[in-house]
Order: C-alpha cells, then structure tokens, then sequence
C-alpha cells in the first residue's frame, strides 16, 4: 500500500511540474489561464494529500475558482483590446 | 538585445532556484526545536474556536488576517478606478437559466455552511466568502448585468463591511482596556463569528465586484473598445 501511494504522490507531482511549465510557456493567454486552473486544482489535490484541507480549500476556491474566473475576464479583455487596436492600425495602413 | 535580457533572466532565475533548495535543505537538516504548533493547541481552549486553522486566522493572528481583508478591498478600488464596468453578457437559455436557479441558492447555502464550520473543521470566512463569490460569477455569466449585487452606495458600505467590522472589533477591544483584537475569552466565540460573517459578506461582493470588472451604477462602457457588445461564447 504505501508503494502505491509513494507511486501516486510521484505522478501527482510530476503532473503538477508539467501543468505549470505548460501554462508558464503557453504563448496563448486564454490556454495559459484555463492550464493554470487545472493547475490550482491540482495543486488543491497535493495540499489534500499533505493533510491540509484548509488550504486545498482555500487553494480551489480561491487560487483556481476565482483567481482562474478573473484572469479569464482579463485574458478576453485583453484580446478585445489587441482586436481593437488592430482594426485600427488596418486602417491607418 | 532582447536575448540578452532573456539569458540574464535565465541566470538569475536558475541562481534564485539553487539558493531556494540550498534554504530547503538546511531548513531539512535542521534538528526540529520547539514548535509553535504545540504552543497554539495547548491554548486552543480559550480562543472560542475548536479549529486551529481558525484559531490562528482570527485570534493568535488576527491582525495579518485584518490586513488581508484590506489587500482585498485596495484591490477592489484598483479595478474600480479602471472605469465603469463592461455591458454584461447574453442573457442565457431556459436550460441553464434553470439550472442557474438551482444552483446560485446552493452556493449561498454552502457558504453560510462553510462560515459556520470554519469553527471546529476546516471552513472559514474565506471559503464561504470564494462560494458567494462564485455564486456572483455564475449570476454574471448567466446573463446578469449587476451579477445579483445591490446599487453602488450599499455595494460600497458592504464592500468595507469585512475590514470595517473587524477594525471596530479591536478598537472596541482597545478602548475597554483588553488590548487590540485581544478577546475577552467567554465573548471570544460570538466575537470571531460577528467578524467572520461581515468578512464572509465583504469578500463574497468584492470578488463578484472584482468580476464584474468595473466601477458600478454609472452605465455601461460605450468606448468603442468592443468592451460594449454582448459576447458571444
């Protein structure tokens, strides 16, 4: 059993790693937002696995729900504007 | 040029990465001495509450807890003075404006759960705070404009609520001659509760303000921006 868990704490963090070095390097916001939810849910799963639950509450609700939901806002705005400002250098051109 | 910042970046990144394990490892290698976690559960009976995550966020500690209700709300001004907040999306379909009824009400109800269990189990104002929150995201993405909060006077006097009641909690305690945020320890349960439940309030509206995005009550962006237009998913 603990040769079990020891396998699955190791592919936890492993997976962990590559979730944030995808949304680190992801050139995209949007696809950079929705893998650093899936990181901070993750991330939840790990401080559940280290026996506290008080921060895999806070960390998915908080770091992944909330924090993920503005980015979200942010990334679209973001795009809105780069939209916007490329219209109009089409025009000037 | 800019290769060169990136290569400067790299290196300093790679000597910050190698001094963070260095500091794990002797703080690894340490023998462990006495620890504060003892300390806070011998005492754990007169802090009003039986959770010890609770007992340091609003007792031992409640002053970084205050502060951070203050990060909260500076951060809520932040965005409020980018400008008035952007037209809200499409108003949604009979499918998910029903499911939407089911589940704004259950997220509310978990979060009044989740602050009351911040007692003796993990919970706390935070969490119900995140799930009222969430409940305002939910509104303003079903097609909400106000996201379900009220006009802008009363979105402000609840948007300070959290740290107004708190700071009036200590200097009440202060002026009685108990010492700032020092609870009297037979009031200290109702005190922590009274706090945390106007923090629960103040963090549920400033994240869906947060959300929402901008400065309320004063109409929709008409900038040209593209900001004004209904989105469409």
């Amino acid at each position: 059993m603990p040769t079990l868990l020891l396998l699955f704490d190791l592919v936890l963090l492993a997976t962990l790693i590559v979730l944030a070095l995808a949304a680190v390097l992801s050139p995209e916001p949007r696809r950079a937002v929705m893998l650093f939810i899936a990181f901070g849910l993750w991330l939840a799963l790990v401080w559940a696995r280290l026996r506290a639950p008080d921060i895999a509450l806070a960390e998915a609700a908080i770091g992944a729900g909330m924090g993920g939901a503005l980015m979200l806002a942010a990334a679209r705005r973001a795009a809105h504007r780069d939209e916007a400002a490329g219209r109009d250098g089409d025009k000037r051109a | 040029m800019k290769r060169d910042l990136a290569l400067l970046l790299g290196i300093l990144l790679a000597l910050l990465a190698a001094l963070l394990l260095w500091a794990l490892h002797a703080t690894l290698a340490l023998e462990p001495g006495p620890r504060l976690a003892e300390l806070a559960s011998a005492r754990l009976e007169q802090t009003g509450v039986s959770n010890p995550v609770t007992a340091v966020l609003l007792n031992y500690r409640a002053y970084d807890t205050l502060l951070e209700l203050a990060v909260l709300l500076a951060a809520l001004l932040g965005i409020w003075s980018l400008g008035p907040a952007p037209a809200g999306y499409q108003r949604s379909g009979p499918a998910l404006a029903a499911l939407v009824d089911w589940i704004v009400p259950l997220a509310i109800l978990a979060g009044g759960y989740m602050l009351w269990v911040g007692g003796h189990a993990p919970g706390g104002a935070f969490q119900a705070g995140a799930l009222l929150g969430a409940a305002g995201v939910i509104l303003r993405l079903s097609g909400e404009p106000s996201a379900g909060l009220p006009g802008e006077p009363a979105q402000r006097w609840l948007v300070v609520l959290g740290a107004g009641v708190f700071a009036l909690v200590g200097g009440g305690l202060l002026a009685s001659g108990f010492g700032f945020l020092t609870y009297p320890p037979g009031q200290a349960k109702w005190l922590i509760l009274l706090i945390e439940s106007a923090a629960t309030v103040a963090i549920g509206v400033t994240l869906t303000a947060a959300y929402v995005g901008g400065r309320p009550g004063s109409g929709t962006a008409h900038n040209g921006t593209g900001q004004s237009r209904t989105v469409q998913r």
